[in-house]
């Protein structure tokens, strides 16, 4: 952990934080505990640069004190007059530039080594939605991976109805994977709004910026889950998308792999045959609670006028071929995405049938994942 | 010219004012009577920020939603953000510097009386059309202060009006910047050069230097985003061409000097205050001036460490370190230059002293906490965390309001002609300290340990800080009452200010009687030689 890490954690004060709380335990008074060298490094620069600034605030207040008590009117001090000393103030200019100095020398070399995304062995295309990320595995092992990832964390927890479990509104229904030991880049994107994609465990943050895509990196040293948010303001979900991180062995990271290949197999055959509409309408509430619920509410109400309501709405009652193209291309201009490129004919299909028979909606229509296929 | 001066007043009795009742506010050029109307102002639009942030403080009391939905709960934040930047703490500045800057350079009034009036007159209705935003459909605009687009092309109609009110008070504040540098350049007593003149006046010489400079461009930045929003452009729209990005550039391009236009006044306050209460000149008057013009032409190049995550290339993140850490030089000197002038003097802590070495301690927290956030792999960790809440909170709530108390407490026997009672500003004094620590030093470490900010709940491990910031914050918005108490004793009565009102105070403000007449400096007073 770097000379000053090990200085820091000798000291009193740090001692007691560190003996207190175990490693794994969430962090509540410092960083998180670090498990890559990038975020090592970082832990290490706090700690540093938070004893430097603890000795000069200690000594300029130290003098400060020291004439609120000695000099002051009550005690008989009697004012000075002098009011400038040339040596003393180039003194305290150029000290603080040496400083200065001390401290963007290891900043400098940390901020080169962020910046090095070269060589990866995975890499993964994480794209911000309003309110859930995308991931698609794009080069290495897991290549042609893809999955949506959202909060998994009942609304009842959070409405208070249920007891907050312990990950409360960190964990998602599917985490990311990755080998331990691996170079991992993250290709960054979004979009709707700007997300950011942060993992304080790996002293990662990138921002998500819709048509753009940004590069970072991390080599998980430890394997274990670790747990981060959404960390730019991205509209009324924002406390609400976390990221969750499972770091395991390269053996489990093959097995999982393989599952979800598997996986894909099976939900490529959803988009080619027929479904029944109970079928379509029991799959669609699912869809629906997943990625349509936070906006439009589970009553299908919505927030007007910024989020409108879908029971009753003359889209969802008109011809479905509308209804498909809202919710393949979104609308420009406002909160509904183009859920084309995340969901998949079958999930689309059944999501708009699952509307259309939902609440006061009766129209007892089965919309196929053919009907989406025409409306590509 | 000291002959015509005269004339053109004595053809006026001395009393004749203008219009009575309201429409003497209305109407009125008297530079006195705007800085309190500025001061009325911005005092009300610090309680109703503080309502929205004791609201925020509310709901996040607990984890789980109680208090407000996370849609309201963004607009509080945003709005909080808003109404103290823009109503509360500039044109609090504004208002002192309308009070003191003619009394403290012997002059009559300010240069351009009926702009004056104008300029302050904008105000009420910038304010109106921003806290109004709240009862339109779809409410306030959720796009936090900074307005980051294409967040903000997605928000309904009280983005527009909050982009309208930012607009009129950036119109307000050119005009009051025109203002104060034409006074300050040109409206000095005969012999007070510009190395005599009091330091409050050099820091606001700067700070509408830079007024000017930059809210043209927060005002081309917010007009981009209504285009947007309306008309078919695409500035910040990757589909259309546009970038994202560049809205932060521009923003922040305005933001970073917009933080020292808000600090810098808070500069010239505290060295008028602590000299007078050491009994001893300002140590280092000159390297005052030059700290503060340093600080503000390096604040034009620092202005993209707030965009460290968005993935700037290793060049770009260097320069803007090494830029903004140079920023810690003079502002050091600054502190440094206080330190000394207290060191050796005959020290008395009257209230205006007490938060003129508060705002010191504090302050510097809030300064070394933006010295680890200058450095970029930290702030990579730090960035949209509450350590970042935690920092502007120092400087701006322990630095430009503490400050403003300071001043307040310092120049209200000259405002009102009645010491203001040392017994209440004490307890005003200690309970802000206390609770302001209780309320933000445990942001620090949240903010470390991981929670974001502009979240209306959060995991369970914050639970305990976010308590205790809770309650902290309560007690310190409760204490802020006090002051209104102690204000409205001062002006109905208490003990009889003298011209003088403090033993160590020198300057020409001094020289009026308490409270200041309706009509100062009328011949233009005569300067010892230095």
């Amino acid at each position: 952990m770097g000379f000053a890490g090990r200085i820091a954690g000798s000291s009193l004060l740090f001692g007691y934080v560190s003996g207190v709380f175990a490693q794994d335990a969430p962090s509540r008074f410092n960083l998180q505990h670090p498990v890559t060298r990038i975020a090592s490094e970082i832990y290490s620069m706090h700690t540093l640069m938070l004893i430097i600034c603890l000795v000069i605030f200690i000594a300029v207040f130290g003098v400060m004190f020291w004439s609120v008590f000695h000099h002051r009117k009550s005690r008989g001090a009697v004012a000075a007059n002098f009011h400038e000393n040339t040596a003393v103030e180039i003194a305290w200019t150029v000290i603080p530039v040496l400083i200065l100095l001390g401290m963007a020398w290891p900043a400098t070399k940390t901020v080169i080594a962020m910046k090095d995304t070269s060589n990866p062995d995975i890499t993964i295309k994480a794209t911000g939605y309003q309110w859930k990320w995308g991931y698609d595995y794009l080069q290495g092992e897991g290549e042609g991976i893809r999955f949506l990832s959202g909060l998994s964390t009942p609304r009842t927890q959070i409405s208070g109805a249920e007891a907050k479990g312990e990950s409360y509104l960190l964990e998602v229904d599917n985490p990311v994977v990755v080998p331990v030991g691996k170079k991992i880049r993250v290709l960054v994107t979004a979009a709707d709004v700007i997300h950011s994609w942060w993992m304080p465990a790996f002293g990662v943050k990138q921002d998500a910026i819709p048509g753009f895509i940004r590069d970072t990196w991390f080599t998980a040293d430890k394997e274990g889950i670790y747990r981060g948010n959404c960390a730019e303001l991205c509209g009324k979900d924002h406390g609400f998308m976390p990221i969750e991180v499972h770091v395991v062995s390269a053996d489990k990271y093959t097995e999982w792999v393989a599952s979800q290949q598997a996986q894909a197999t099976s939900a490529s055959a959803e988009d080619t045959r027929e479904w029944a509409l109970a079928e379509l309408v029991e799959r669609g509430g699912k869809v629906f609670a997943a990625n349509c619920a936070a906006c439009h509410q589970a009553d299908g109400k919505g927030l007007p006028p910024v989020f409108p309501a879908l029971d009753g709405s003359p889209v969802v009652a008109g011809d479905k071929a509308g209804q498909i193209e809202v919710v393949l291309k979104g609308r420009a201009g406002t909160a509904m995405a183009a859920f084309g490129s995340q969901l998949s004919d079958a999930e689309i299909a059944a999501v708009i049938t699952y509307t259309r028979n939902a609440w006061g909606n009766k129209s007892g229509e089965a919309v196929q994942p053919a009907d989406v296929i025409a409306g590509r | 010219m000291t002959t015509l001066t005269h004339d053109r007043i004595g053809a006026h009795p001395p009393h004749a004012h203008g219009p009575t009742g309201l429409m003497r506010w209305v109407t009125t050029t008297n530079h006195k009577d705007i800085g309190t109307m500025y001061l009325i102002f911005s005092f009300m639009m610090f309680l109703s920020g503080g309502v929205m942030a004791l609201t925020i403080r509310a709901e996040l009391f607990q984890p789980g939603l109680q208090v407000v939905q996370p849609e309201f709960f963004n607009q509080l934040t945003t709005m909080h953000g808003l109404v103290m930047v823009f109503g509360a703490i500039m044109p609090a500045f504004v208002g002192f510097a309308n009070w003191m800057i003619p009394l403290m350079i012997g002059a009559s009034d300010m240069a351009f009386a009926r702009m004056n009036n104008w300029s302050f007159w904008l105000l009420p209705p910038a304010a109106i059309l921003l806290l109004g935003s709240f009862f339109v459909p779809g409410g306030a605009t959720a796009a936090g202060w900074t307005l980051y687009a294409p967040l903000s092309v997605q928000m309904g109609m009280g983005m527009d009006m909050a982009i309208f009110a930012i607009h009129i008070m950036g119109v307000s504040s050119i005009m009051g910047a025109i203002n104060i540098v034409v006074t300050v350049l040109n409206m000095r007593a005969p012999g007070m050069n510009m190395m005599r003149m009091p330091l409050f006046c050099w820091t606001w010489l700067i700070t509408a230097y830079l007024l000017i400079a930059v809210m043209p461009v927060l005002a081309g930045a917010v007009t981009m985003i209504l285009t947007d929003r309306h008309f078919g452009t695409s500035f910040f729209n990757a589909a259309g061409g546009g970038d994202p990005v560049m809205y932060q550039h521009i923003f922040w391009f305005f933001g970073h000097p917009e933080v020292y236009i808000m600090i810098l006044p808070a500069f010239g306050i505290i060295s008028q205050v602590i000299p007078t209460f050491s009994r001893k000149p300002l140590f280092g008057y000159a390297s005052m001036v030059y700290a503060t013009s340093s600080i503000a032409i390096l604040s034009f190049s620092v202005w993209a460490h707030h965009m460290f995550a968005t993935g700037m290339p290793a060049a770009g993140q260097l320069f803007f370190m090494y830029a903004t850490m140079l920023i810690a030089v003079p502002t050091g000197v600054k502190v440094f230059n206080w330190v000394a002038t207290m060191w050796r003097g005959s020290l008395s802590f009257e209230t205006p002293m007490l938060w003129a070495t508060g705002f010191l301690l504090v302050f510097t927290i809030g300064g070394f906490t933006g010295l680890i956030c200058a450095i970029a792999p930290i702030d990579i960790q730090l960035q949209d965390t509450y350590y970042v809440v935690a920092h502007f909170h120092y400087v701006l709530v322990a630095g430009s309001l503490f400050a403003l108390f300071a001043g307040a407490y310092y120049w209200l026997p000259k405002w009102t002609g009645h010491m203001p009672s040392e017994f209440l500003g004490k307890l005003h004094f200690w309970c802000s300290i206390v609770f302001f620590n209780i309320t933000f030093f445990p942001m620090h470490f949240l903010g470390l340990a991981g929670m974001p900010r502009r979240i209306p709940d959060y995991a369970l491990q914050f639970a305990d800080f976010n308590a205790m910031a809770s309650i902290g914050a309560f007690g310190f918005g409760l204490s802020q009452l006090i002051f209104l108490v102690v204000v409205l004793k001062c002006i109905r009565g208490g003990k009889k200010a003298e011209a003088q009102s403090w033993e160590g105070a020198e300057g020409l403000e001094w020289t009026v009687p308490s409270p200041a007449p309706h009509h100062t400096f009328e011949d233009a007073p005569v300067l010892a030689k230095a």
